[in-house]
């Protein structure tokens, strides 16, 4: 009635799980001690990020002549690492919103905890554009507000503009989205308090849910135009991250296939952040009956196809370069192959385009700990493409008097590890005091799709049809 | 929902069986108040009698707001306060402006829906909801019946009603 799924579909929820099992088995973590694992992960995850704050608040009171930028490198590890988070966070809105508008049902385990990562990605992303600004009190000048000097307003022409919009539209519609889904199961937490602090926060931010069913329609319609606007917006937002390259006229920068070619990209390195995340919650937290050898498959499955369209973009590129008939262009082209970075250039190539195709093979895509290990690998070879992009397209320019190298200093790579505490501390956090798993959607799915949903109701269903 | 109404609740624990008592009660005469589910049930919203939402309508309208600010935001600034030759282009140079205003859509129309579902839900922080029942957060599926709604059928009848319709409990409230 309900749902029709066909019988050669592998099942999404598994170990014969009825709803008030998904209920217990996800709000557990969140009413229970943290576990010891939990302790562990989350303290590290705090001494990293105490480390990287440190880091973060010399880059800010000394001024980026802290990092190893020079004259000629004027952008390195800074905007590598700002397109590197943004693209991660990326898959959280593919996930949440295009597989929803697809239809995709596997996507209701992962989503929660993919949109959360979508969220501290962004913020990680932000905190190399404040620090990149080098005058971080002063961000607010990005904003069109009345101001002393005139007034002088910021440059709708401009694509850092198009940047600062673009970027925090993102992070506060990501924002909205994955707090209304996580609104009802806010209130299912709240129903199950024993506790008074817990049930006055759960209650407090579940707004008063009842779950009645005129709200429930409004709710899948409120869902589905978040979804269906989250959708250009993502796109349109690493479109405008990669039309800060291809507006300028660097060579390497100024190519037209920068806007497909970073979406993909960053789709492919947010599904691999995605991966990584999943296989370490699901076995911290025993998911493995919801996060199943099917999602993980599913997932590897992206990884390639975004990784094959990537590889593409890369000879696309180089082919262009040299029909082009520019020999700038051309000189960039082959300096990132074979000049003095030319060992970025092949990691990024061995790590994005040929150990994706790995997964091509079902014994390979279905290992979790080859999937574990490559899933790093994505996201390494992606930092690189950056990296290559940046650096190499900056570090020999029109005058070799001026040709330099690019060496970062403990603020490049300390400022680097802040993003990864401030991430981790996050998403630990999230984990431990929110339900990972949408509990509501999972449900929804599970009388078509869970292995064993106990015979009785499946026999009722069929007599009444 | 208040304490003085007079509520008779059938509890049910399956999907497909609350959308099919749905019918067969209304068939017998009664008025169904509404029916509180753990997740999205489709189509039980119109088979209890509620009217399609117009919440896409005014996604919609915050949509079409949000261009218009945002799109004389920009043309206030670029063009008539103080214009600026940026690249020999025009003062109004609409092309480069698609992006901003697209965000300044997309940003209205997310924050416009939002805040209306949440008014038309009457949901914000801190309310606290007389649930009818508690298990309806986890896996129980509740019709509510108004007593004082239904007159014409009595309350014996209206227990039979949903005993007969696949209830696994009946409560009054």
């Amino acid at each position: 009635m309900s749902h029709v799924v066909s019988p050669i579909r592998e099942k999404l929820v598994t170990g014969g799980k009825s709803y008030s099992d998904v209920t217990h088995d996800i709000c557990k973590q969140v009413e229970g001690e943290p576990t010891k694992e939990w302790k562990w992960a989350f303290g590290i995850s705090s001494i990293v990020f105490i480390y990287g704050a440190y880091c973060l608040f010399y880059t800010w009171w000394q001024g980026i002549g802290v990092w190893g930028l020079n004259k000629t490198v004027g952008w390195a590890w800074d905007i590598t690492n700002f397109v590197w988070w943004v693209g991660i966070g990326h898959a959280g809105t593919l996930i949440s919103a295009v597989l929803l508008l697809f239809r995709q049902k596997w996507r209701t385990s992962i989503n929660r905890s993919a949109e959360a990562m979508t969220i501290f990605a962004v913020l990680c992303a932000a905190s190399f554009i404040l620090a990149h600004m080098g005058r971080p009190w002063l961000a607010h000048w990005a904003l069109p507000l009345p101001n002393a000097f005139g007034s002088l307003w910021v440059n709708f022409n401009s694509p850092l503009v198009w940047d600062v919009f673009a970027i925090s539209t993102y992070l506060s519609v990501s924002l909205l989205f994955w707090y209304m889904g996580l609104v009802p199961d806010l209130a299912s937490i709240r129903d199950r308090a024993t506790t008074k602090g817990r049930k006055f926060w759960y209650g407090l931010f579940s707004l008063g849910w009842t779950g009645s069913s005129k709200t429930w329609a409004r709710y899948e319609y409120m869902s589905l135009i978040l979804a269906g606007i989250s959708t250009p917006l993502v796109l349109s937002v690493h479109t405008i991250v990669s039309m800060d390259f291809a507006t300028s006229v660097i060579p390497g920068w100024h190519t037209t296939i920068f806007p497909p070619y970073f979406v993909a990209g960053a789709i492919f390195s947010g599904f691999a952040m995605v991966q990584t995340l999943l296989l370490i919650t699901r076995v911290v937290f025993k998911l493995e009956d919801y996060i199943t050898i099917e999602h993980i498959e599913m997932m590897n499955i992206v990884i390639t196809v975004t990784g094959s369209i990537v590889g593409i973009a890369y000879l696309t590129e180089f082919f262009i370069a040299w029909y082009s008939g520019v020999e700038y262009e051309s000189y960039a082209f082959i300096n990132r192959a074979t000049g003095p970075y030319w060992w970025a250039y092949w990691m990024m190539m061995t790590c994005n385009v040929i150990s994706p195709q790995l997964f091509w093979s079902k014994a390979i895509r279905t290992n979790l700990m080859v999937s574990f290990i490559l899933s790093i690998v994505v996201n390494v070879g992606m930092w690189f493409e950056r990296f290559v992009i940046i650096v190499t397209s900056l570090h020999r320019d029109y005058l070799p008097s001026s040709w330099a190298m690019f060496s970062p200093t403990m603020y490049d790579i300390g400022d680097y590890i802040f993003s990864f505490g401030l991430f981790f501390t996050l998403f630990f956090l999230f984990a431990k005091y929110l339900p990972v798993v949408n509990m509501a959607e999972v449900k929804a799915v599970m009388k078509g799709v869970s292995s064993n949903f106990p015979e009785k109701k499946k026999a009722t269903k069929k007599t009444e049809e | 929902m208040s304490s003085t109404t007079n509520y008779i609740l059938g509890v049910y624990d399956d999907e497909d069986e609350v959308l099919h008592a749905v019918s067969e009660v209304k068939s017998k005469g009664i008025k169904i108040e509404d029916v509180f589910t753990p997740f999205p049930i489709h189509g039980l919203d119109r088979a209890v009698g509620h009217e399609r939402t117009r919440l896409p309508i005014a996604a919609f309208m915050f949509g079409v707001l949000g261009l218009a600010c945002t799109l004389s935001l920009i043309s206030y600034t670029m063009v008539f306060d103080w214009p600026m030759i940026i690249g020999g282009k025009d003062f109004f140079a609409l092309p480069n402006w698609i992006p901003v205003s697209f965000e300044g859509t997309v940003l209205f129309t997310a924050f416009g829906l939002v805040i209306t579902f949440c008014i038309s839900n009457n949901l914000y922080p801190g309310n606290q909801p007389d649930l009818l029942d508690i298990r309806i957060t986890d896996d129980k599926f509740v019709m509510a019946i108004n007593v004082d709604k239904n007159k014409k059928v009595s309350a014996d009848d209206i227990k039979k009603a949903l005993k007969d319709s696949g209830a696994i409990e009946v409560n009054v409230k």
